[in-house]
């Protein structure tokens, strides 16, 4: 029953984010311009922008709220996120080195996903000179080491950047699924799809690591293997979804939260229902960022902030 | 059977080894008790038997074997562990719970079999905790998760049962109920070994005890060999006598006020 409404959810959010625009579509003519018998312009909205931009959309949401979900239960800590060993520091570091360089504007998301993985290999490696087999708290702190390095990076080769450098860079930072073309879909698509696999073939080893290092290891988990394996499809899958829509903040912070509210529990569950409540979310705030303010639109990264910050205020009050 | 042989855990940045030299063994249908005064080595004993601490010197066998050299997962269905401390990040249902317990025997791909719900179903019932089935784990009293690890660490199906501490913070009544529990489990044909505070309790229901002290054995024997005044006195390092209970009939220790000073 749950899983229907979650289903129809992201459905729900898809067809809404194909019908609404800066041109309105009927249902009707978007099932027309999908098997291309409508209007020429219809056809061209419907295939060639919106409906590689929600399935983007889709994508990068199913990424980040599975992620987070896994990445909250292996380190038994509910402020973990995608972003978390350094991933979106790296990111826009590698994303601001491109756009200070001038490179093609094609080249910034590769940029971004370049510094995504130099980041997590970094916090990786960092928190195992640290000696920290397997230990969460030694990783999620290597990851705000490194994270925090990045930023600083940033902030340095920005202060003498001039204007345009930084607002290119600036943008990219807060999240946009505007650039989504087919291609990018296809890729994306194999990515967090591979991704999520991985994460749910390690489901139950999470239900077991979230019950303690020393417990886990009493109860047959190989720690230090899962864990890492976690934090790599983790990271992995996070760097993926900021290549294509640079950074969507909160989404793999907050849906599993969401997740577990509605009653999930074991992590083949929480992981699976957290995919598909993140997709339904990104899809909403991307149409949100489309038809808030025409003609202008909003970052991608932004609405969705502001999406959870009541959910996020409510599930406070639980927790109370 | 899980053997301790000449084992010794050296942790970095310690001048003295957590463990010396350590040697007993924790036989099938019998109750072995390691106490021993807190920083003693006896947490380490446990660590080291999940692999969680590595060993400078010695082996730990479990049925024979090496225990570096079976995986963790073969070495899970072997020996359950309850560690001191477990403290749920999760609700997780109770049932869930100590269904993970049957996680060292299914496969990547296989699910749960039907001898992996008898295992739960029996745990529970040996466990008392049907009536808390449909509760989740964060939302249990003290007592109740313990018997529901214990619930957890039967279903995992091995002979030998490991418990770091597991009747602290328990009232007298829950901690009569995890020994008699632990009792049966040994009569039943499991090897229990059992880290404890509790010097009387332990006295009364261990086939066999192991006194440490620093990281060695200061004494191993049957109760009424390990609670001597003089050794208890010398490890503990603080006044004591060893009496007889009168209403069991088991060594009992007492301890002493501290002696004036002047």
């Amino acid at each position: 029953m749950r899983w229907l409404l979650l289903v129809l959810a992201v459905a729900t959010a898809i067809v809404a984010g194909v019908m609404l625009g800066t041109l309105r579509l009927s249902p009707v003519e978007v099932l027309q311009g999908m098997l291309g018998t409508g209007a020429p312009m219809q056809t061209a909205v419907v295939r060639e922008l919106r409906l590689p931009r929600v399935l983007l959309a889709a994508l990068v949401g199913a990424g980040l709220g599975a992620a987070g979900a896994a990445l909250q239960g292996a380190t038994r800590n509910v402020l973990a996120e995608p972003y978390l060993l350094g991933v979106s520091g790296g990111a826009a570091m590698g994303a601001v080195i491109a756009v200070a360089l001038r490179a093609p504007a094609a080249l910034v998301p590769l940029a971004g996903f370049a510094g995504a993985l130099g980041a997590v290999a970094l916090t990786l490696l960092v928190a195992r000179a640290a000696g920290g087999r397997g230990d969460a708290r030694i990783v999620l702190m290597a990851g705000v080491v490194v994270g925090a390095f990045a930023n600083a990076a940033i902030m340095v080769a920005l202060a003498g950047a001039d204007a345009s450098v930084v607002r290119g860079a600036l943008w990219w930072m807060m999240g946009s699924a505007a650039d989504a073309s087919w291609g990018g879909v296809r890729g994306l698509a194999l990515y967090v799809l591979i991704g999520i696999a991985i994460l749910l073939l390690l489901a139950r080893a999470i239900d077991v690591l979230a019950l303690g290092e020393d417990t886990a290891a009493g109860m047959g988990v190989d720690v230090a293997r899962v864990a890492l394996g976690v934090y790599v499809a983790g990271a992995l899958l996070a760097a993926g979804t900021v290549a294509a829509a640079g950074l969507v903040g909160f989404v793999g912070l907050l849906v599993p939260h969401l997740v577990r509210m509605a009653g999930a529990r074991t992590h083949r569950t929480i992981i699976s229902a957290a995919a598909l409540a993140g997709a339904a979310l990104v899809v909403m705030a991307d149409l949100i960022a489309r038809v808030a303010l025409p003609p202008a639109e909003l970052p991608l990264g932004a609405v969705t902030a502001i999406l959870g910050v009541p959910f996020f205020l409510a599930r406070l009050r639980r927790l109370a | 059977m899980i053997v301790f042989d000449d084992v010794a855990v050296r942790y970095p940045h310690r001048e003295l080894p957590a463990l010396d030299g350590v040697s007993f063994e924790a036989p099938r249908s019998r109750l072995t008790a390691v106490v021993g005064p807190n920083g003693s080595g006896k947490s380490t004993l446990v660590r080291a038997l999940v692999g969680r601490a590595e060993l400078s010197r010695g082996a730990i066998l479990v049925d024979g074997a090496p225990v570096e050299a079976a995986s963790r997962r073969v070495l899970a269905t072997r020996v359950a562990i309850v560690t001191q401390r477990e403290e749920p990040a999760f609700p997780l249902g109770v049932r869930d719970y100590v269904g993970l317990g049957r996680y060292p025997h299914l496969g990547l791909w296989r699910g749960r079999s039907r001898a992996d719900v008898a295992a739960v179903d029996e745990a529970i019932a040996l466990t008392e905790t049907a009536s808390l089935a449909h509760r989740a784990i964060t939302e249990l009293s003290g007592g109740e998760w313990q018997r529901v690890r214990l619930a957890r660490a039967i279903a995992q199906g091995g002979e030998a049962i490991v418990l770091d501490e597991p009747t602290t913070f328990l009232d007298v009544g829950h901690e009569m109920a995890v020994f008699e529990l632990l009792d049966r489990l040994a009569r039943d044909g499991h090897a229990v070994l059992l880290v404890s505070h509790q010097l009387n309790l332990v006295a009364r229901f261990a086939d066999r005890m192991v006194l440490l002290h620093r990281g060695q054995v200061a004494a191993a024997g049957t109760p009424a060999q390990v609670m001597q005044g003089e050794v208890l006195e010398r490890v503990y390092d603080w006044p004591l006598v060893v009496t007889r209970d009168p209403a069991v009939g088991a060594p009992a220790l007492v301890p002493l006020r501290a002696r004036p000073r002047g």
